[in-house]
């Protein structure tokens, strides 16, 4: 992926973020993970990739 | 708990028979017994049939005059009718339970999952029978009645048991006073609360969940087949989930998830529980008139003993675990357990296998229970998630669900499919070139023959199933105790068992598979069965 791909993602991301409302946003990310998770059609990918966005959340 | 007015038994469509203790005269001539069974609820009914057909000799000792109160339990599996189907007590559930194959799971009143069950031609029955609990106790009991080898006695309490060297004293009490009775050996089928379990100072063990469920049935002309409905999030519980199923006489069974913060003595009420079943009703559209039958409120729990033998005593049934009603296993585990210590006692009584056959029964029983476990627990986790991670998940499984079929599935409750004892000591060792097909301890598939299914063809006791002419022929004699039932060998049924014309399986008085040979001959045959009867216990 591209560099201006990767900054298209970062703002569609945060621009639906916004228009689900906070109230919605947990609800959204979740269910765009479960459905991410399920194209990429590896497991050990996605266990890699949960592990390591957990990584740094206290920072 | 039923409406203001009627008492426990009083049912719209059902009439609970009222049984006389027993005469003091008659039991006072009988006081010992090779096998005492304590409560007749469906597991004791169920084991004492299971001992009769065995040719052993009960008594079945219960404390009320009649059956449970309420339906209770509605869900009946495909591998309980063979249970039922080997008992002889299968006709009249076949004749009115109502079969099903089908369910629907739905989001805010979308449907987001349709699901069948496995159904095959090869299926004798259907997956899933829905029936009341009491009609199955009383299908048992006709059962019970028709038995010479069965003496029941009502209203007959046990309040003590005392082990001695060859078994064990029960002390009983009934309208007529109190008397000992004398047991070889002992079943406890008590029930989830089990003064047998506390009076020999045992304890279940395990896990509560959080949610709770009000279960109530109502009776109305509603017209929708018998499929399962489950309801996320609806209108009408907001936050909670509904359970919807179809039972005989117009009886519909209401499962709904009470919140966190409501309080179950005011949600148990009957103002309460009609308010709460009209919502229900408005939302899935029905707007006719219905009538409250009963209900009761439910918590989903996974515990079990850890040991269901005590010396001469066995636990069965809900005595030995509590199991969450998702995915109905509570009764139908039940059953598996009283068909299970009901042949290998029953063997062991009549001299045909070894005592120490009777040591199998905790691993195979507590194995399948804690598989139960794992699989209710998945649904419970699903259908009332308990932490901010599991609900989140579950919303968003459900929201992805309306667009997408595979988060769907999540919803899929995959109900109850028979254990498999692998590891048990009664079943033999594999044989190595047997690679594929039913497994060592698995419940044996079935398989549709020209006329009739291959179970169709068992014999009493245990089974050869093979597929050649000259075993079969070979196997007649030889082997003492052992039935021999051949079937004509066809790609079809390759397809099936991955048998080649030669091979064999040795099948247990409850339809697991025991041993299997994919190249089988009479003196294999005949070892594995000798073997497995007089040293059980090897296996382990
Ligand atoms: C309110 C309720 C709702 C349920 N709903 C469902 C459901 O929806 N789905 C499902 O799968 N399961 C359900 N179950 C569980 C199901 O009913 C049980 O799994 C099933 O009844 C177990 O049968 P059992 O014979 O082991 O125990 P029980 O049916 O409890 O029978 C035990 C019997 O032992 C007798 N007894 C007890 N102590 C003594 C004594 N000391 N001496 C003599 N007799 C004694 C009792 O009177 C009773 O008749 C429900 C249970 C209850 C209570």
């Amino acid at each position: 992926m591209t560099q201006t791909d990767v900054e298209a993602i970062y703002a569609a991301l945060a621009e639906t973020i916004d228009r689900v409302t906070p109230e919605k946003s947990e609800l959204f990310l979740a269910k765009l993970a479960l459905l991410m998770a399920h194209e990429l059609d590896d497991l050990d990918r996605v266990r890699a990739l949960i592990e390591s966005a957990e990584l740094g959340l206290e920072v | 708990m039923r409406p203001a007015g009627r008492s426990d038994t009083e049912s719209l469509y059902f009439t609970y028979p009222s049984f006389n203790a027993p005469d003091i005269d008659q039991r006072n001539t009988t006081t010992s017994s090779p096998v005492a069974i304590i409560g007749a609820g469906p597991i004791g009914m169920t084991a004492a049939l299971a001992l009769a057909k065995e040719g052993v000799k009960s008594v079945l000792f219960e404390k009320k005059n009649t059956f449970n109160d309420g339906s209770r339990a509605i869900c009946v599996a495909r591998s309980s009718f063979y249970i039922l189907e080997h008992l002889g007590a299968v006709d009249p559930f076949l004749e009115n339970a109502l079969g099903w194959t089908k369910g629907r799971s739905f989001y805010r009143g979308k449907q987001i999952l349709e699901f069948d069950m496995p159904d095959s031609k090869h299926d004798k029955y259907r997956p899933m029978y829905n029936i009341q609990q009491q009609f199955i106790e009383q299908y048992l009991w006709d059962a019970v009645a028709k038995s010479d080898l069965i003496e029941t006695r009502w209203q007959s309490e046990i309040l003590a048991t005392h082990d001695h060297d060859q078994g064990i004293a029960l002390s009983v009490a009934d309208p007529n006073g109190h008397y000992t009775f004398d047991a070889a050996w002992v079943l406890a089928c008590d029930g989830a609360r089990s003064p047998i379990r506390k009076l020999r100072g045992h304890r279940l063990k395990g896990e509560n969940f959080e949610g709770r469920y009000v279960i109530a049935d109502i009776q109305m002309d509603h017209d929708y087949p018998t499929i399962r409905r489950a309801l996320f999030d609806p209108e009408c519980r907001r936050g909670g989930t509904v359970l919807i199923h179809k039972q005989p006489h117009n009886i519909w069974r209401i499962d709904y998830q009470l919140a966190d913060d409501e309080d179950e003595t005011q949600a148990l009420k009957e103002a309460t529980v009609r308010t709460s079943v009209a919502a229900v009703l408005k939302d899935i559209g029905y707007d006719g008139p219905w009538d409250l039958e009963w209900w009761s409120v439910y918590s989903a729990n996974t515990l079990a003993l850890d040991d269901y033998r005590d010396g001469r005593l066995f636990f069965v049934g809900d005595s030995a675990h509590i199991v969450p009603i998702f995915g109905v296993r509570g009764l139908n585990n039940g059953l598996a357990d009283a068909a299970n210590i009901g042949w290998k006692l029953g063997w062991v009584l009549n001299g045909q296998a070894a005592e120490t056959l009777l040591d199998s029964y905790t691993p195979e029983r507590r194995g399948a229970t804690l598989d139960v476990f794992a699989n209710a627990s998945k649904s419970a986790r699903f259908m009332t998630p308990n932490t901010h991670g599991w609900t989140l998940m579950r919303d968003a499984a459900l929201s992805l669900a309306l667009t997408h079929d595979f988060a769907g599935q999540l919803a899929n409750p995959r109900q109850m499919t028979p254990f498999t004892y692998a590891n048990s000591p009664a079943v033999l060792p594999d044989d190595p070139d047997f690679t594929q097909g039913p497994s060592i301890g698995a419940f044996l598939p079935d398989f549709k023959l020209a006329q009739g299914y291959v179970t169709d063809q068992l014999g009493q006791g245990f089974n050869l199933l093979c597929f050649d002419t000259s075993l079969a022929n070979a196997l007649s004699t030889a082997v003492p105790n052992l039935h021999v039932t051949y079937v004509p060998w066809s790609q079809a049924l390759h397809d099936i068992y991955k048998a080649d014309p030669d091979s064999a399986f040795l099948l247990r008085p409850d339809m697991h598979i025991a041993g299997r040979w994919k190249s089988a001959n009479a003196q294999k045959i005949a070892q594995g069965f000798q073997s497995l009867l007089s040293s059980t216990g090897s296996n382990l």
